[in-house]
């Protein structure tokens, strides 16, 4: 009830008109730089910090949360049009989206992801305005044990990913962890794998690798057989618009994928991927229609838009009750607070309700915003297809390389890029999955650094992993994940899409 | 309300900027690199020192660029690369002491021209509130029985922290090689490993411990620094109950190398100008950093000297070979 009074007086605050201004401003310079490449939600807050000095804490902390917000919804857009996914955790995204556009479902995607995104974010949000202080308690206990059983649950919906042979889908996994492997190792401070290139001690960015493999391997894929057996991407096939089918199938996946990324997003380690890789091989074990993933099954985007916007509020948790940033945008979130002298943490509510209850208000005002900012966009996105082939690819090349320069303006960066894009064309071309490579470089080095915290901790011993309930149930889950679908449906199948 | 803020805010920009120009030659132009990624301390520092010049006037125009990469040692070469040019300032720490013998770089900061130090952040080590350790000396003797068995929590390999669990060993007299030292990405992941009472102790910056300190979860056992903390009166130095060690997070400024006594001197010159401002003060209270100035030959013993320090107790954990 206490709840529910302070975030109605946090609505009188956050819908003062000057505040509604800086929500506006802030959420649709986050939507120009989610789609922009290069730069995302992190470094446009951190240039406006020192402009923002002077001005009222709450009007632009509120900017800066719309900027992330709209951040959120932008990454996606790249992701569906253009198979580049511009960070991380849109690349479940991009997966089926990708496939939708070039069957003229361009629209419907961008829909589903952005009433998506909508109904996530608010949920998440009533999750961050009723359920922070339970949560932080359980998320502060989530020990490297804990997190090391997680990350063997996202290892074992990586196969969701595979395709139809398992053996080329392992393949291309373990190159992706092999690549994971590359650069300083977080707990020796050893460089493994660098060859002595200075470049490479920082490891391999997960965006480089997968706008190389996805967005420039298959522009060279395409090319490669533009004469011969030229694809065709269809603009825009049957309504712009979802259709009842559609929204039949998307509100539930629209469910499970907040399920899982508030939660995983509100824990200091968990970040926006593993709860995305969760939801869309929950959904393409759930769905009516599992042969149309892989080409463009509504619940793939979905879901894991969902997944990926739930757990942006999910880390406002940490940072707004233990002053934790979990992200790099939280960390200069985290900064705005302090340059205004506030020290986010277990006495902020108490000591600024207004501006506490003033900002997660302004995060619902954000996210009816942000609908209604990007749905009559959709329009004017998906004519983007429409551009002739040629066009099209060497924009997206120019638009790859732009964006990598801008993350990291290095020749070996770009060299990198290229080299990916090469390997994906060659993945391409010999019927190797992609998605399992990039999935590999964000799980392992992950996997591999919570299990060797969690044995520096208990001085060896592996038991720890099942003396703890929580990773000793999560185990379990993965266990049963993995061994349930051979159980169902006998050995055949496996034997049979082995060739 | 806003509005007038703003009014007044750019009268004094321009009346500053008036007096600036009037009052003495100064750098038109300055660029500022921060080598690292948008949203960590350096980048911070890049950015309030940008607003200090340019609001206090100072300064004209000044840039920020990020160069990410290897604990800041690709930054590190692009400055040296930069021979001779006197409009380049980079920003810089401890951390990169160690960074650039973990990483082997074939660069490293006695190239550089040193102009000055900026601020400084004590340490802590800290406990779980129901750790049966109360003091420094218990977790001295706790180490000094079997250095393998205490775990410790902190930041980066190499970084800060690990430095000073390092240090801490060697100043007790324990086998420093033998420390179990577990690196986090931050101090939320460390923090959990901690109130799960799963490790004896943990090692942070003050700041990013202050929530959980001042909530009765986490006890201190030591600060760092020369002096007791002003916001946290109650936690003991090393020194109070001991132990012979003093460490501090500084940040500091470098320039390229090749610059000529005039070029180096406008550098300090500017660098001093923008710490004695009330832009900067008001910037140092509001971030909660303490001012640490320290200029010129000054600065340059002093990085000498760190160096050496942290070489010799990497060398001994075994970090570099």
């Amino acid at each position: 009830m206490d709840t529910l009074l302070s975030l109605l007086h946090g609505f009188t605050v956050a819908l003062a008109p000057s505040k509604m201004l800086f929500c506006l401003i802030g959420v649709f310079l986050g939507t120009a730089v989610g789609v922009l490449p290069g730069i995302g939600p992190a470094l446009t807050v951190a240039l406006l910090l020192p402009v923002t000095f002077k001005l009222d804490p709450a009007g632009s902390l509120i900017m800066f949360a719309g900027i992330y917000y709209g951040g959120m919804y932008g990454g996606s857009t790249t992701a569906i049009l253009l198979n580049a996914p511009g960070e991380s955790a849109s690349l479940a995204t991009a997966l089926e989206g990708s496939k939708m556009a070039k069957a003229g479902r361009g629209g419907p995607a961008l829909a589903t992801s952005a009433i998506g995104s909508f109904v996530a974010g608010l949920i998440a949000t009533i999750g961050l305005a009723f359920l922070a202080p339970w949560l932080v308690e359980v998320a502060v206990h989530f020990g490297p044990w804990d997190y090391f059983a997680l990350m063997i649950v996202a290892f074992v919906t990586v196969s969701a990913t595979f395709g139809d042979s398992p053996l080329r889908g392992l393949t291309s996994l373990f190159l992706g962890i092999t690549l994971g492997l590359v650069g300083i190792d977080k707990l020796t401070g050893q460089a493994r794998l660098t060859f002595g290139v200075p470049e490479l001690l920082n490891g391999v960015e997960v965006t480089t690798l997968a706008v190389g493999l996805f967005a420039v391997g298959e522009a060279f894929y395409v090319a490669s057989k533009r004469f011969r057996d030229p694809e065709e991407i269809i603009p825009i096939k049957g309504s712009l618009w979802m259709t009842k089918q559609d929204w039949k199938r998307s509100w539930a996946p629209w469910l499970r994928g907040t399920a899982f990324g508030f939660p995983i997003g509100a824990l200091p380690a968990g970040g926006a991927e593993v709860p995305t890789f969760l939801s869309y091989s929950t959904e393409k074990r759930l769905c009516k229609y599992p042969e149309e993933f892989g080409k463009g099954a509504i619940e793939g985007v979905a879901g894991p838009e969902a997944a990926n916007n739930a757990s942006a509020a999910g880390t406002l948790v940490p940072l707004l009750t233990l002053g934790l940033p979990t992200s790099a945008t939280a960390a200069i979130m985290l900064a705005g607070f302090q340059q205004y002298g506030l020290n986010p943490g277990p006495l902020l509510f108490a000591e600024k309700p207004d501006l506490v209850w003033g900002l997660i208000a302004s995060l619902f005002i954000a996210n009816v915003m942000l609908v209604i900012l990007n749905l009559p966009l959709i329009g004017l996105w998906v004519r983007l297809l429409a551009i002739p082939q040629p066009w099209l690819y060497a924009g997206i090349l120019v638009f790859s390389t732009m964006g990598t320069l801008a993350v990291n303006g290095s020749p070996v960066e770009l060299a990198m890029l290229f080299a990916f894009g090469f390997l994906g064309y060659l993945m391409r071309r010999y019927d190797y999955p992609v998605a399992p490579m990039v999935v590999g470089l964000i799980l392992g080095p992950m996997a591999e650094q919570q299990l060797r915290r969690a044995l520096q901790i208990s001085l060896g011993d592996p038991m720890i992993l099942l003396e703890n309930p929580g990773s000793a149930t999560l185990l379990g889950i993965a266990f049963v994940a993995l061994v349930a679908p051979f159980v169902m449906s006998g050995l055949n199948r496996f034997k049979a899409s082995e060739d | 309300m806003l509005t007038s803020i703003l009014k007044r805010t750019a009268v004094t920009a321009v009346a500053l900027a008036a007096f600036s120009t009037a009052a003495f030659a100064q750098l038109n132009e300055l660029k500022i690199m921060a080598p690292a990624a948008p949203g960590g301390g350096w980048d911070g520092t890049a950015r309030s020192m940008q607003q200090a010049l340019t609001t206090a006037g100072i300064v004209k125009s000044v840039q920020v660029t990020n160069v990410t990469g290897a604990g800041g040692t690709i930054g590190l070469a692009q400055l040296i690369g930069a021979k001779g040019q006197g409009d380049q300032l980079m920003v810089n720490g401890f951390v990169m002491v160690g960074a650039i013998l973990l990483n082997k770089s074939p660069v490293n900061l006695t190239q550089v021209t040193p102009i000055a130090r900026l601020t400084a952040e004590a340490e802590v080590i800290v406990v779980p509130a129901d750790s049966p350790l109360k003091t420094a000396k218990d977790l001295a003797d706790r180490l000094k029985a079997d250095p393998a068995k205490v775990t410790w929590a902190g930041g980066s390999a190499g970084g800060t922290d690990h430095i000073l669990a390092a240090l801490f060993a060697q100043a007790v007299g324990a086998d420093a090689k033998k420390i179990n030292y577990i690196p986090f990405s931050g101090g939320g992941e460390a923090l959990a490993a901690m109130l799960g009472g799963r490790v004896t102790a943990g090692v942070s910056g003050y700041g990013e411990f202050e929530g959980q300190i001042k909530a009765g979860k986490l006890r201190v056992l030591a600060v760092s620094s020369s002096k007791r903390l002003e916001n946290a009166p109650d936690a003991p130095t090393l020194k109070e109950q001991g132990i012979d060690l003093e460490l501090l997070n500084w940040r500091s400024v470098v320039a390229p190398p090749g610059l000529s006594a005039d070029q180096t001197k406008a550098l300090i010159d500017t660098v001093e100008k923008m710490v004695k401002s009330k832009e900067w003060q008001e910037i140092l209270k509001a971030r909660g950093w303490d001012d640490s100035f320290l200029a010129g030959a000054a600065f340059d013993t002093f990085l000498k000297a760190e160096i050496e320090r942290v070489s010799k107790v990497m060398t001994e954990v075994g970090l570099v070979k």
